[in-house]
């Protein structure tokens, strides 16, 4: 919360400036922008002052060690935690004082470290809840069977097929989510997630889990899922390759407070970042 | 005079909610689940205690302890029968398992002592009036507003200061950290249930000494509004329960006192709603934050 | 709309749950007519009727929507008497003499007013996490029954009169509700085939609801609420759909049970009834909807027919609660249980009930 001090004199602050976005994006409102956004849990702050832009269809990474506070970054956007300090804007749009629905309408998406999915439901019907914003009909037309019932019921389910068909999953739509096995489940996620027409869809640890060949696989359909639905992809993830080979932007996070932002040629010779992060590793390794 | 009579009727009520309330919101602090059995546990305590004044003829302070024993024993048994193999179920069905042990006692009660009320002997606890000043106090008033107070101390000093105290406060926190750390939950649970089902066998007999009709269903109402009093004081928290219950009990006599009689229960669950609406966390409690 | 598998099993079990009840009704009204009936059952056909409904609401709460509510008796009571309220006054006020008539605005306005009770509770209620939404509903209950005791009702010379606390209503008039004596002086109207088309809307209602936008909502809400809400969908919005709808149906098969007899008491609506409805539902499978109908119907029959059971019947329905519950969560018993109905089970079938 921002209060209104009665200083004598006006306090300037720096806005934060030092964001880079893609050239082709330079044009157009960043999709999303954070300002001095920040959380305390009991005193201790766990994400302070953290400033990112990320352009129309960038795709950034969110990088840093166990405990950096990498996913509370994406619990502040996805306002699933209300930040203590600073502002989201989403295509410009301030998310203050919404909730975790609106702001998914305002078109957030994510998906969850530790998978979320409808367990019980089928995989249609994971996707077609992302799709409940977009393709809508009331209570009373689902009860009454009315025509607009079966018409969009038909929309949703061709809609979902072709999102699934993006991952070749077409064939498991009627089986159940829980029963999938691990990387499905993720990939399942991101369908379910694109389902709801984002503008920005945040990914947490999309790899985990998987093995090298699938990593790859993965990283091929980042950039095909940008360039095929003109959207912008922020993810964090603790694999390397896939974060160097596939991001444009990264932002390097410890402590709660952002230590580096560039490109990966850049973060990967920044000192401060060897140092608190690659440096550690190559410790460990020697 | 009739303010000060009421005052004295709301902290006696209030004190026995609280010692009911304890058991409440030390089960819910360290199991995470709502023991709605507890309740039923306070009538079998009083029916043992009646049964050892009664048929046995028991000293009443040996009477109490059988009662005590006899309920933890049965407390450690629900545990470990009902509650145990539902550790990882969701809360729903934890809550039904607890709803069906409640019924199963008060039918297996039924089944023992019958539907008709038995009237509770008198004791020392309910023995004499005393005269403090114009007040006309009974000396379950009395007893019982000490026994809070006692228990209530006992119980700070024991999650304090106690090897067995820190390990619940630990599993409270953080059950998988405390299992890594060495405690074994399982016991501490039972330990949990042990002593939350001993001080329902005083709250039991210290209800029937004031209400001295006993009856399978004698548990179940007060058990409710007890829980009512955790959440109002702030659920797992043990001064919480304390202030809640006897805010409660206080709250319930007025009522009945001053608004209307057969609204009594209305007003007490009136209360419950208000304070979940303006803090849901309680007078005394904290904030929980999902884990995401 | 092609047929996939899944879809096909939902649509095989959409229509053995209406084939049995349908079928069912077409059995006990040619056994009426044959009089063939014995007359305990014929008596039983309106209650099972409601607690039908009762159940299968009561299903939409706990098993679509995840939400332990501990006060659908209560919205019961205020179905019953509404019901009994509009039918007197549409008697004696309105001159309304055709009963079917006023059956049918009995119910609905016993639906609407339940409704409307369940939308004031449902606001602060749903936005609580479980055990406390569990205290908070069975509170709301014990609160209904507690103001309909001090409830006074009665009309006169072609006016309604009411008070409330105190019984201040002018002498010689005829009573509607008396306090603790509760809704007196009914005529009963209710009938089997009101209480059938009942069902049949009840069922209609909740497994289309179910299969659509709004019940795969409701579904995604209780699997995972954060998951949901970060989808878009308005998790408070889609309970309270399945808390209201699930009060309106309470209200209307309580309006039908109370126009069954002549007086509704208070107590018929205690917690205890509560439970009962839960039974039905946990027996019959939570989110099973042809389970709960069946539970519901057997339930009721049961203690009617054997008096040995009647009075071991609380007992035996703790026994349950606790035993199903034990079975179907216990991870260890499960796979055991798994793996001895294996060998039985011929193919692994996907949305074999409701869900």
């Amino acid at each position: 919360m921002s209060q209104q001090k009665h200083h004598s004199s006006t306090k300037m602050v720096p806005v934060p400036t030092n964001s880079i976005v893609p050239e082709r994006d330079i044009n157009d409102i960043p999709v999303l922008e954070t300002r001095h956004l920040g959380i305390e849990f009991g005193g201790l702050k766990a994400v302070d002052d953290f400033n990112l832009t990320i352009g129309r269809t960038e795709i950034a990474g969110l990088i840093g060690p166990n405990g950096a506070g990498k996913t509370t970054v994406f619990n502040l956007i996805t306002k699933v935690y209300e930040p203590t300090s600073g502002a989201t804007l989403i295509n410009g749009r301030d998310l203050h004082g919404l909730g975790i629905a609106q702001a998914s309408k305002l078109g957030i998406a994510r998906t969850f470290q530790n998978i979320r999915l409808f367990d019980n439901m089928t995989v249609e019907e994971n996707v077609r809840i992302g799709l409940h914003n977009n393709i809508k009909y009331d209570m009373f037309s689902g009860i009454l069977r009315l025509p607009r019932y079966w018409i969009q019921e038909n929309r949703q389910h061709e809609k979902a097929l072709e999102l699934l068909h993006i991952f070749g999953m077409e064939n498991l739509a009627d089986e159940r989510a829980g029963s999938l096995p691990y990387g499905v489940q993720r990939r399942l996620e991101i369908v379910r997630a694109l389902a709801t027409n984002p503008k920005l869809l945040l990914l947490d640890e999309p790899a985990a889990g998987m093995n090298p060949h699938e990593t790859e696989e993965l990283m091929e359909n980042i950039a095909k899922i940008r360039d095929q639905f003109q959207i912008a992809i922020l993810l964090i993830e603790h694999d390397m390759n896939l974060v160097m080979g596939v991001c444009e932007g990264i932002c390097v996070l410890n402590f709660g407070r952002v230590i580096a932002k560039g490109t990966a040629t850049e973060i990967q010779q920044n000192p401060v970042v060897i140092e608190a992060y690659l440096g550690k590793k190559k410790e460990g390794q020697a | 005079m009739i303010f000060l009579d009421n005052l004295m009727n709301g902290l006696s009520l209030g004190s026995i909610y609280a010692i009911i309330a304890l058991g409440y919101t030390m089960v819910y602090g360290i199991a995470k689940m709502l023991n709605f059995a507890h309740g039923d546990v306070i009538m079998v305590g009083a029916y043992i205690a009646f049964c050892g004044l009664q048929y046995w003829g028991l000293p009443p302070i040996v009477a109490i302890l059988a009662a005590m024993v006899v309920c933890t024993v049965l407390g450690i048994t629900i545990e470990g029968l009902a509650y145990r193999p539902l550790r990882q179920a969701a809360s729903l069905a934890v809550l039904i398992t607890a709803i069906g042990m409640s019924y199963l006692l008060q039918n297996v009660a039924l089944m023992i002592w019958g539907a008709n009320p038995k009237s509770f002997p008198r004791t020392f606890i309910n023995s004499s009036i005393l005269h403090i000043g114009g007040l006309n106090v009974s000396s379950a008033t009395i007893y019982t507003i000490l026994a809070n107070v006692v228990i209530m101390i006992a119980l700070t000093l024991f999650t304090a200061k106690t090897k067995m105290g820190k390990a619940m406060r630990c599993v409270s926190e953080d059950r998988g950290a405390a299992e890594l750390m060495g405690i074994n939950v399982n016991r501490t649970i039972s330990v949990t249930f042990a002593i939350g089902s001993a001080l329902a066998a005083i709250a039991g007999v210290l209800l029937c000494s004031s209400y001295p009709i006993l009856q399978p269903t004698t548990g179940s109402m007060p058990g409710i509004k007890a829980f009512t009093a955790a959440v109002f004081g702030g659920i797992g928290s043990i001064p919480g329960a304390m202030l809640g219950g006897v805010l409660l009990g206080v709250i319930e006599i007025f009522g009945k006192a001053y608004i209307s009689t057969e609204l009594g229960d209305a007003i007490v669950f009136a209360v419950l709603i208000v304070v979940l609406l303006v803090k849901p966390s309680g007078l005394l409690g904290k904030p929980v934050r999902e884990k995401v | 709309m092609k047929l996939t598998k899944a879809k096909r099993n939902k649509l095989i079990y959409n229509i053995v749950t209406f084939a049995l009840v349908i079928g069912a009704f077409l059995i006990l009204q040619s056994m009426i007519a044959n009089k063939t009936i014995t007359r305990s059952l014929k008596g039983q056909l309106v209650p099972i009727c409601c607690w039908i409904v009762m159940a299968v609401s009561l299903n939409l709460v706990i098993g679509i929507s995840g939400e332990l509510s501990l006060g659908h008796a209560g919205f019961m009571s205020v179905g019953a008497y509404t019901g009994a309220v509009v039918s007197g006054l549409l008697m004696h006020v309105y001159d309304i003499q055709d009963p079917t008539l006023r059956l049918v605005i009995a119910i609905v306005a016993g639906g609407l007013l339940a409704g409307i009770v369940g939308a004031l509770i449902g606001i602060p209620v749903l936005r609580l996490r479980g055990d406390y939404l569990a205290i908070v509903t069975l509170a709301f209950g014990e609160i209904i029954r507690n103001l309909v005791n001090v409830l006074y009702i009665g009309t006169g010379d072609g006016r309604l009169y009411g008070s409330f606390l105190n019984k201040k209503l002018p002498e010689g008039i005829t009573m509607l509700v008396d306090g603790a004596k509760g809704a007196v002086k009914i005529k009963p109207i209710s009938t089997f085939t009101a209480g059938f088309i009942l069902v049949l809307i009840t069922l209609v209602v909740v497994l289309n609801l179910v299969n659509s936008r709004a019940g795969r909502a409701i579904k995604a809400c209780r699997d995972n609420r954060i998951a949901a809400e970060s989808m878009g969908v308005n998790v408070t919005k889609y309970k309270m759909m399945a808390f209201v709808t699930a009060a309106v149906l309470a209200g209307m098969a309580g309006a039908l049970y109370g126009l069954n007899s002549s007086t509704v008491v208070p107590t018929q609506f205690t917690f205890n009834q509560s439970i009962n409805v839960l039974v039905f539902v946990v027996l019959g499978g939570l989110g099973n909807v042809l389970g709960s109908v069946i539970s519901a119907t057997l339930l009721t029959i049961l203690p009617e027919m054997l008096r040995a059971f009647a009075d071991y019947r609380m007992l035996v329905y703790a026994v349950v609660l606790i035993l199903v519950m034990i079975f179907t969560n216990n991870p260890t018993i499960r796979s055991f249980l798994n793996r001895l109905i294996a060998p039985f089970k011929r193919k692994e079938t996907t949305g074999g009930d409701a869900q």
